[in-house]
C-alpha cells in the first residue's frame, strides 16, 4: 500500500523502537506532526526551544545507551539544534536529529526558512542526509540509526523537505544494513593484547586511564575485574565517571584541570598507562610532553583517529573497548607465571595512597555563606549514587564530579567535549523520560541554568519530576575564576547582576521552589525537594568566590597543581 | 614532505564538502585535488597531493578513512605509481619567440592546441618535475594564463623493491 513520506518516516522510527521523541513543530514538518497521533508508541515531548529538544534526545542516550530522537523544523528549527548536536558530537553520543527542510524545488531559493543545514552541520555530526527521493526515506532512516549507534556513536541529521515527506510511494523497509564504506573495527589484535600482558608482567606503577569510551561500550564490568584483579588504580576522565566504583580502594577520582592530586600524581609517575576510551584531550593532559613522562602508553579505541592524534603510543589497539579488556583478561587467564598480581603492585597502590591521603579533595566548611562542595556532598549523602547526577558547565560541573561519586554507568551526564551551558536541565529531562521512576538531579549554576530555563515549562507541563540544585554565586563561577588567578581579578562581564528570583520562577512556571541560605538547612531542604511530585528548583546561595581546587594552570604539567 | 593520496569515494553529493571541509576544519593543507568518476558506477576517485610530516598525514588517512562515505584511502608516497599531471599554457609567441616556443614544444613533446597572433596554448602532459622544467623555461617569453588539473595518480601493478 502506498504511504507518504510522513507516515515511512514515522513507520521506521516505531521499526527502531523509539519510543520518545523530543521535538518542535512548524511549516516543513506539519506532515509529521499530523500523522503522529496514529503512533501512540512514540511519545511526543514538546520542548520550548529546539536547543532543548536536542540536549533532551542526548540526555535520553547517555542515560539508556539507545539513541535519542530529536524532531524539528527547517531554518531557525534546524540552527537552533547545533550547539545539541556540536556537544552529542563531541561527546560521542547516538542521537538521529530530523529536520524539516523546504521542499526540493524551492532548495537554493533562499525560501522561507530554508537553511541548508546539512552543510551547517557537516563538521558537527557523524553523518549527515538531505532526502531527495520518497523511495530513499526508509533505507536512510535506517542508516542514520545504524550509523549513530555502531562504532564510535555520534550524532547523524536527516533532513526531510516537505514535497518527499508528501509524497507517496509503497515502502520498502530494509530489516539490514551493508554499507561498504563503513565498517568499524570491533575486534582486537591478540598479538597486541599478547604485549600489553608482556608489559603488564614487566611494568611495577600501571595505571588505568579510562574515559566516554568505556561507557558507550559497555565495558565497565570488563574494566572493573581487571582494575581489582590485577590491582590496578582507576582514573577517569570527565566522561568516564561512573565507569568504575567510585567507592572502591582503587578509586582516584577524576584526572586533568581539576582532576585529584592522587589521579595527576599518579599519571606523574605510571610506568604503564592503560588508556581506555579516552581521547588525550587537552584539559585531561595539560602539557601533553610532561604527560605521563615515564611510561609505555596502551590506547585501545574504537575510533583510529584518536590513537596517536595527541600523545605517541606504544601499543595501540583499535577495537571495540569491552571486546579489547574482555579479551586482555583472556590473556592474563593464560599467563601463568604471575600469580599475584596485586601482591607485585603493592608498593605502588601505597604510594598512590599516600597521595590520596596527604591531599585529599577538600574545602573549608562554613555554616554561612554554604560552600558549594558541602552541597554536592549531602547530595550524595542523600542518594548513594543512586540518582542520575547531570550538571551544566563551569565551576558547578567540577563541584560535581569531584564531590559526588559515582557507582555505575550512564549516571552521570555532562557535556564533556563541548563544554555546554545549558545542557544540564534538558539532558535531566530527557534522563527522566527514559527513567521516569529514578531520581534526577541537575547540580546548575545560576548562569548556566538560565541559558535553557524555558524547558521550565516542558517539565510542568509533562509532570517530568527532575530536581534542579542552583550552586548560586551570583558569578559566571569559573571565568571569574579564571579571572581572579589569571587577570588581575579582573570581573569584567562575570558578575550576574539582576538574577531572577528562582523560587518565584519555579512558582510562575507552576512548579515548586525552595531556597536554602544556611548549611545546617540543606540536608532538610534537599530531602523535601526530592520528595516532592513534580519539578523542583532549589536555590542554594553559596559563597561568591569559592573557586575549584586542586587547578592545573593551562598549558601547565598536571603534577604542577593548585592546591588551594 | 608532499604525499599523494588516492581517495576512493562514493559519487554522492556532498561527498567533495565532506572531503575538503575535513582538511580545512582541521587545518590540513591541500596542494592539488582532482575528481572524477572510475570505472565502477557510483565510484569516484579523488587524488589529493598534500604535505606535513607522518603524524599530520596519518592523521589525514584516517580521519579520511572515517569519514562515511569514504571507501578507501591509499598514501601511494611509498609505493610505485605513476604520476601525471596535464597543464595548458598560454604563452606569449610573437615572432621572434614563436621558433623558440615551439622547439620547446618538441623537445618535451607537447602539443600546441590553440594558435593565436601573438600567443599559443599549449597542452603538457607530465611528472611534477617535467611541468615544473617547462614552466621554468616558457617563463621568459611571457605565461599569459596557465590551468593544471592537478595530479592523478595510479598503483603500478608490479611492486619492486
Amino acid at each position: 500500500m502506498e504511504q507518504t513520506g510522513a507516515q515511512i518516516l514515522l513507520e521506521c522510527l516505531f521499526r527502531e523502537n523509539v519510543d520518545a521523541i523530543f521535538g518542535f513543530p512548524g511549516g516543513a514538518v506539519i506532515d509529521i506532526y499530523h500523522h503522529l497521533p496514529s503512533y501512540p508508541a512514540l511519545r511526543h515531548y514538546l520542548v520550548r526551544h529546539e536547543q532543548g529538544a536536542i540536549h533532551a534526545a542526548d540526555g535520553y542516550a547517555r542515560a539508556t545507551g539507545r539513541v535519542g530522537v530529536c524532531l524539528v523544523t527547517s531554518g531557525p528549527g534546524a540552527t537552533n539544534t547545533v550547539t545539541g548536536i556540536a556537544t552529542a558530537y563531541m561527546d560521542s553520543i547516538p542521537v538521529v536529529i530530523l529536520t524539516g527542510q523546504v521542499p526540493t524545488p524551492l532548495i537554493g531559493n533562499d525560501a522561507f526558512q530554508e537553511v541548508d543545514i546539512v552543510g551547517i552541520s557537516r563538521p558537527c555530526v557523524k553523518h549527515n542526509y538531505l532526502v531527495k527521493d520518497v523511495r530513499d526515506l526508509a533505507w536512510i532512516i535506517k542508516q542514520a540509526f545504524y550509523l549513530a549507534r555502531t562504532g564510535r556513536p555520534g550524532p547523524v541529521l536527516v533532513d526531510l523537505p516537505k514535497d518527499i515527506l508528501q509524497a507517496k510511494t509503497v515502502p520498502n523497509y530494509p530489516e539490514s544494513i551493508t554499507m561498504r564504506s563503513y565498517n568499524p573495527h570491533l575486534e582486537p589484535n591478540r598479538r597486541q593484547l599478547r604485549k600489553v600482558a608482556g608489559l603488564l608482567q614487566d611494568c611495577k606503577r600501571p595505571l588505568f586511564y579510562s574515559g566516554g569510551g568505556v561507557i558507550s561500550a559497555g565495558a565497565s564490568e570488563e574494566l572493573t575485574w581487571l582494575s581489582r584483579n590485577l590491582g590496578i588504580p582507576v582514573t577517569s576522565t570527565l566522561m568516564g565517571l561512573g565507569a568504575f566504583p567510585g567507592d572502591d580502594p582503587l578509586w582516584l577520582g577524576m584526572l586533568g584541570m581539576h582532576g585529584t592530586y592522587a589521579a595527576n600524581m599518579a599519571v606523574g609517575h605510571t610506568d604503564l598507562l592503560l588508556a581506555v576510551g579516552a581521547r588525550f584531550d587537552d584539559r585531561v593532559t595539560g602539557k601533553v610532553s610532561s604527560f605521563a613522562p615515564a611510561a609505555k602508553v596502551v590506547h585501545i579505541d574504537v575510533d583510529p583517529t584518536s590513537i596517536r592524534k595527541n600523545v605517541n603510543v606504544d601499543v595501540p589497539i583499535v577495537a571495540d573497548c569491552r571486546l579489547a579488556l574482555k579479551g586482555l583478561r583472556d590473556e592474563i587467564m593464560a599467563c601463568a607465571e604471575e600469580t599475584d598480581w596485586p601482591a607485585k603492585y603493592r608498593p605502588w597502590l601505597e604510594q598512590v595512597q599516600t597521595w590520596q591521603r596527604d591531599h585529599p579533595l577538600q574545602y573549608v566548611f562554613s555554616e554561612e555563606p554554604i560552600k558549594p562542595q558541602f552541597v554536592v556532598e549531602k547530595i550524595y549523602a542523600l542518594t548513594k549514587g543512586e540518582a542520575i547526577i547531570t550538571t551544566e558547565v563551569g565551576q558547578n560541573q567540577m563541584w560535581a564530579a569531584q564531590f559526588s561519586r559515582f557507582h555505575r554507568p550512564r549516571t552521570f551526564l555532562t557535556s564533556g567535549g563541548l563544554g555546554t551551558m545549558g545542557y544540564g536541565f534538558p539532558a535531566a529531562i530527557g534522563a527522566q523520560v527514559a527513567f521516569p521512576d529514578k531520581l534526577v538531579i541537575d547540580i546548575a549554576g545560576d548562569g548556566s541554568i538560565q541559558m535553557n530555563i524555558q524547558e521550565m515549562a516542558t517539565a510542568v507541563s509533562y509532570n517530568i519530576p527532575v530536581k534542579i540544585v542552583i550552586l548560586n554565586n551570583g558569578y559566571l563561577g569559573m571565568v571569574r575564576q579564571w579571572q581572579e588567578l589569571f587577570y588581575n581579578k579582573n570581573y569584567c562581564a562575570t558578575c550576574m547582576h539582576a538574577n531572577p528570583d528562582f523560587v518565584k520562577l519555579a512558582e510562575a512556571y507552576g512548579a515548586t521552589g525552595f531556597r536554602v541560605t544556611r548549611a545546617g538547612d540543606v540536608e532538610d531542604i534537599l530531602k523535601q525537594a526530592f520528595a516532592a511530585p513534580g519539578p523542583v528548583i532549589v536555590d542554594v546561595i553559596v559563597a561568591q568566590e569559592e573557586n575549584v581546587y586542586p587547578m592545573v594552570p593551562a598549558g601547565a604539567a598536571l603534577t604542577d597543581m593548585l592546591l588551594v | 614532505m608532499r604525499h599523494v593520496l588516492s581517495v576512493l569515494v562514493e559519487n554522492e553529493p556532498g561527498v567533495l564538502s565532506r572531503v575538503v571541509g575535513l582538511f580545512s576544519g582541521r587545518g590540513f593543507n591541500i596542494e592539488t585535488l582532482n575528481v572524477g568518476p572510475t570505472q565502477e558506477e557510483g565510484l569516484s576517485l579523488m587524488t589529493i597531493t598534500t604535505s606535513g610530516d607522518e603524524g599530520i598525514i596519518e592523521q589525514i588517512v584516517k580521519q579520511l578513512r572515517k569519514l562515511v562515505t569514504v571507501v578507501k584511502v591509499v598514501d601511494l608516497t611509498h609505493l610505485h605509481s605513476v604520476e601525471r599531471e596535464m597543464v595548458l599554457i598560454k604563452v606569449n609567441a610573437e615572432d621572434a619567440g614563436r621558433a623558440e616556443v615551439l622547439r620547446i614544444v618538441d623537445i618535451f613533446r607537447c602539443k600546441v592546441v590553440d594558435v593565436g597572433h601573438d600567443a599559443l596554448t599549449l597542452e603538457i602532459t607530465g611528472d611534477q618535475n617535467k611541468i615544473k622544467a617547462i614552466v621554468n623555461l616558457l617563463q621568459r617569453f611571457g605565461i599569459k594564463e596557465l590551468a593544471r588539473t592537478g595530479t592523478v595518480a595510479l598503483r603500478r601493478s608490479m611492486q619492486m623493491d
